[in-house]
């Protein structure tokens, strides 16, 4: 049987069941965050987890130039060697008639009968492959699906210089190639890179490594120590043109994929708490004020005979049905939400499968921290609780005391009408409510003014890096090294306007116990077509005593100019070069090391040799030069700059970097929460002196400015705060969302703000509007007999 | 301002006031005829849900009829839209509430220049005040004046417009006798000095005995209407 305590409390939040709803609203959001954040990185990582584990993919990955398959068992031998296995792999480029140029694909071979042991592949469609049927293959499923081919569809491919017309088996995919990007390119682009698996006989023969492998993979035990594995790995395979075992950590698309997932994971710890802590106080604002209101009905209790304690007791209970019901609330929209966040995803990195999961205890979290503010909340006000004497409720309501407001600026007292001073003496009077107001409008609109910020820092990151570093409209790739030479034969192409060389070398650079496997580039002295720029986007002559690295791999190299590097070169005779810093890039996209391209070519004693070009073209003569390069063999690929900033944006749009949208949606509602709460709050303090004024005759309008001017002061007083805000979340968040895949910089961005500003303009206009119909619709013969 | 003709200054006919539906309906006035004329000071007295209350509502412009019309002078009330309602309190209405209904927010001076500065022709503040005996405490808020004092403020806050009529709804209702006796002795002065029609609510039935007609209610209808030939002064009648 319910207590007639717990039945007021019912008909209680009944009563106030919308203003319930708005604040448990805010709490929601808060926890929605917390929810989704933490829904989608552990989702993410365990499905990649699981994914990798269902299909072996191997942990460490060794490439050579033909090495006899009797090796494997030597590799087994090494100590923290798990299983090895050795497979051909070779590249190749696949000739689709609809495309213009050839596009690179790598070609694997798959073991005539079975499984692999390492590294299996998910059949999709189609069949397995026939090993009798030596121009079989089974295709990189994403690519296939970009390009329209489906299992029995012929494609026409170049294989080790030969072409061949090879049947489509099937369609299937891969933990190792979760990521299609093409050599050369920023972002993932389905279209533009493809896989082949064939069956070892054919590729054997293709390859010509009967009996051979050219790539063995390694799963390791528990405790093997990656380090020394990949050192004995590289003395069995020294001799067979082993160029350098690396570890998962390195493959490109796990390397891609673990960037993500570690943007996500960093989001997760910055974002929550900052909407959380928001929400938080903004509750607190709402829930003191709510009880505030409630002192009659508290007097009236005691006056009952009720204990402070149970009074306490009643309206914590009626605090935390209102926090609790939020959070709960927040809890399973934060599941949706992250559960077709986390579809998204899948479909993104292609996982053929999404393990959703939510750790409990971000629902725990979610709900301690709702119900730990809002009790705060509560318990500052109830503190009065405990003062307030049984008598108060008898007396009619003691007007609130302005005497000492009333001394502010005298100035005031000659210079507005009577309305104008109510609304300035009630703001001089509870200056703290007033600020507070104020604080948690400004919060709102510091987080929609970050969140905007961010939107607008993503497309600065693509303008600057396809506007100011890379302005060539094509990029050629050679299949191998060139001489400088080639660079005539382009120039001379129809529809080339300029030519520019680069020579991209595989490195790893390394910095004390710092390293990074990524790659050197070789540019002109003074480039036009690609440059490297500095912070006030200024182009940086490169050098040809030193290099000059991008800031992000600065910093995880922990080097400065003036130190030097050690560089382990991954092709050709591999030598190990020692050379030093001398610049700092910035870019926004990659991590990039630059040197002058003659420097470069005589450290590697490899003179005039380049591996592609940047083209200034005539967009009249595009396709004619489509058909002259397509008819080069020695080009690898051609890539149009706006095919690459179509991916590059499609990366940041679809991948952590979207999250930004889910924010910036977020970070309005909370806005619009705290300006319509505030005005709701005032309103119902209120009522009374509102229908006080229409009674003596002021019409709805002018009824509505006494309420409505202190909502405008406090939005007025809110936009500093929200700027200063701002400018410190921006930093925060800025830090999350930059991966080693593409760095945000912390730039202000004035418009950001103007944006949020009006934001908070409109919300405030249209709670302004909402609560001037609730005006109007005010009982005057009620609301005065009502006492507060 | 909207010249008025006639000597009654309100007249009402078949006027009815239901509140809710069907079996819930409530019938707050169940047809009342009366005619008020100009100048006189009326009290309402009856129990509690008589209907009294309701009928001054009706009469001041805060609540609309179920049936039945109330007119002002010539003036039709029961068909006034929103707009006009409050332009009719605002020229003609002074109100008086028992709770005192001040501004927390601003002296005894500017509550009273609240209705003075949208009034057509209002008397100055200060003079209003001193009507009600308030010259000391012009400068004082609300939460430094006593009861008494708070509802003589909201008395010369519904003088100071110089209204045709003043309603007070219980004006003495949350005061002691003492307090009591001095703010029915302004009403009667705001009556006799400027001749303001004065009606007031309420339940102290002595407060009859100063009225030049007392109207008693009953049942949402009105049983009795008494035209006093001698009426007592504030300071006479008996509590």
């Amino acid at each position: 049987m319910l207590s007639a305590l717990d039945k007021k409390l019912l008909r209680d939040l009944g009563r106030m069941k919308m203003q319930a709803i708005a604040i448990g609203l805010v709490i929601a959001v808060g926890v929605v965050v917390l929810v989704m954040m933490d829904g989608l990185f552990h989702s993410l990582s365990q499905t990649k987890d699981t994914y990798y584990d269902r299909y072996r993919l191997a942990q460490a990955y060794a490439p050579a130039v033909r090495a006899p398959k009797y090796l494997l068992n030597n590799l087994a031998a090494i100590p923290g060697v798990d299983s090895v296995m050795g497979r051909m792999r070779g590249g190749g480029l696949i000739d689709l008639p609809q495309e213009d140029v050839p596009i690179s694909a790598a070609v694997l071979s798959l073991p005539d009968h079975g499984v692999p042991r390492l590294n299996d592949i998910y059949l999709a469609e189609g069949n397995q492959l026939d090993p009798s049927r030596e121009n079989q293959a089974i295709l990189l499923r994403s690519f296939a699906n970009a390009h329209g081919i489906s299992p029995g569809d012929t494609i026409s491919a170049t294989i080790n210089g030969a072409r061949r017309k090879l049947e489509i088996a099937g369609l299937a995919q891969s933990p190792e190639f979760l990521i299609s990007m093409a050599p050369g390119e920023l972002a993932p682009d389905d279209k533009r890179f493809a896989v082949l698996w064939m069956s070892e006989t054919s590729l054997g023969a293709a390859f010509d490594l009967r009996g051979a492998f050219s790539e063995a993979l390694f799963s390791l035990t528990r405790d093997a120590k990656l380090p020394q594995v990949l050192d004995r790995v590289d003395q069995v395979l020294a001799n067979y043109g082993g160029t350098g075992a690396y570890g998962i950590e390195d493959q490109a698309s796990n390397r891609f994929l673990t960037e993500e997932i570690k943007g996500l994971a960093t989001q997760s710890k910055i974002l929550p708490p900052i909407f959380l802590a928001i929400a938080a106080f903004l509750l607190n604002i709402v829930i003191s004020r709510m009880i505030q209101s409630e002192r009659e009905q508290i007097g009236l209790l005691k006056a009952f005979g009720y204990s402070s304690f149970e009074v306490s007791a009643h309206y914590f209970k009626f605090v935390l049905a209102i926090a609790i019901g939020g959070a709960l609330v927040g809890c399973l929209i934060g599941v949706m939400v992250g559960r077709s966040y986390a579809d998204l995803f899948q479909q993104y990195y292609k996982f053929p499968f999404l393990v959703f999961r939510v750790d409990p205890q971000a629902f725990i979290i979610g709900i301690l921290v709702s119900v730990f503010t809002a009790s705060a909340g509560a318990l500052f006000v109830l503190r009065n609780v405990f003062a307030l004497t049984p008598a108060v409720a008898m007396r009619p309501p003691a007007p609130a005391d302005y005497s000492t407001a009333g001394g502010f600026l005298a100035v005031v007292n000659r210079l507005f009408d009577q309305p104008t001073r109510m609304v300035l003496r009630r703001v001089a009077r509870h200056p703290g409510r007033a600020f507070g107001a104020a604080l948690g409008v400004g919060a709102g609109m510091g987080l929609s003014a970050a969140s905007i910020g961010l939107m607008m820092t993503f497309t600065t990151v693509v303008d600057q890096t396809f506007d100011y570093v890379d302005r060539s409209d094509m990029t050629v790739v050679f299949a191998a090294l060139r001489s400088d030479k080639t660079l005539y034969e382009l120039n001379a192409l129809e529809g080339v306007a300029q030519v520019e060389p680069f020579r991209v070398v595989p490195v790893i650079m390394r910095n004390g116990l710092h390293s990074h496997k990524g790659a050197l580039t070789g540019l002109i002295a003074n480039p036009q077509q690609f440059r490297a720029v500095d912070k006030n986007l200024n182009p940086i002559r490169l050098r040809d005593d030193g290099i000059i690295i991008a800031k992000s791999l600065a910093k995880k190299l922990a080097i400065a100019p003036g130190q030097t590097m050690t560089i382990e070169v991954q092709e050709g005779e591999r030598p190990i070069l020692s050379m030093p810093i001398v610049g700092i890039a910035e870019t926004l996209s990659g991590a990039p090391a630059y040197l002058q391209i003659g420097a470069l070519n005589r450290a590697l004693k490899q003179p005039n040799q380049i591996s592609g070009a940047y083209l200034q073209i005539d967009e009249k003569y595009q396709s004619e030069l489509y058909e002259s390069l397509k008819a080069m063999p020695f080009i690898a690929g051609a890539s149009l700059k706006s095919t690459s900033r179509e991916a590059f944006e499609t990366l940041m749009d679809q991948s952590a970097g979207s999250m930004r949208y889910v924010m910036s949606f977020i970070a309005a509602i909370i806005t619009f929460g705290i300006v319509y709460n505030s005005a709701r709050i005032a309103f119902a303090e209120r009522a009374r002196d509102l229908a006080s004024l229409r009674v003596i005759g002021f019409t709805k309008g002018e009824t509505a400015f006494v309420l409505l001017g202190e909502l405008a002061i406090m939005v007025i007083l809110a936009v500093p705060i929200g700027i200063a805000f701002g400018i410190g979340l921006n930093v925060a968040i800025v830090e999350g969302f930059s991966t080693d895949l593409y760095q945000i910089p912390n730039q202000l961005q004035p418009e950001a703000f103007g944006t949020a500003g009006i934001a908070v303009l409109v919300s405030s206009i249209f709670s302004g509007w909402m609560v001037k119909r609730n005006m109007d619709g005010l009982n005057l013969v009620s609301a005065l007999k009502t006492r507060e | 301002m909207h010249k008025l003709n006639g000597d009654t200054a309100f007249r009402t006919q078949g006027l009815t006031k239901t509140y809710g539906e069907g079996a819930a309906a409530v019938h707050a006035l169940r047809g009342v005829d009366i005619a008020i004329p100009t100048g006189e000071m009326v009290v309402l007295l009856g129990p509690s849900g008589s209907g009294k209350s309701t009928l001054l509502n009706i009469l001041g412009g805060l609540d609309d009829a179920t049936n039945g019309t109330a007119h002002f002078f010539d003036r039709e009330l029961t068909t006034m839209g929103e707009r006009a309602l409050t332009l009719y309190r605002r020229e003609h209405v002074g109100f008086v509430f028992q709770f005192y209904n001040l501004m927390p927010s601003l002296t005894a001076k500017e509550n009273v220049e609240l209705v003075t500065e949208i009034a057509d022709d209002p008397m100055d503040a200060e003079h209003a005040l001193s009507l009600v005996g308030l010259t000391e405490r012009i400068n004082h808020f609300p939460a430094q004046l006593s009861g008494g004092e708070q509802q003589r403020v909201a008395i010369a806050r519904a003088v100071a417009k110089q209204p045709t009529v003043m309603f007070c709804d219980e004006p003495t209702g949350a005061l002691d006798s003492k307090t009591g006796r001095s703010v029915l002795n302004v009403l009667q002065t705001v009556n006799q000095e400027l001749g303001t029609t004065v009606m007031i609510v309420t339940h102290a039935a002595a407060t009859a005995a100063m009225a030049d007609r007392v109207i008693h209610f009953a049942d949402g209808g009105v049983r009795e209407v008494i035209e006093n030939t001698t009426k007592l002064t504030a300071d006479e009648i008996e509590w």
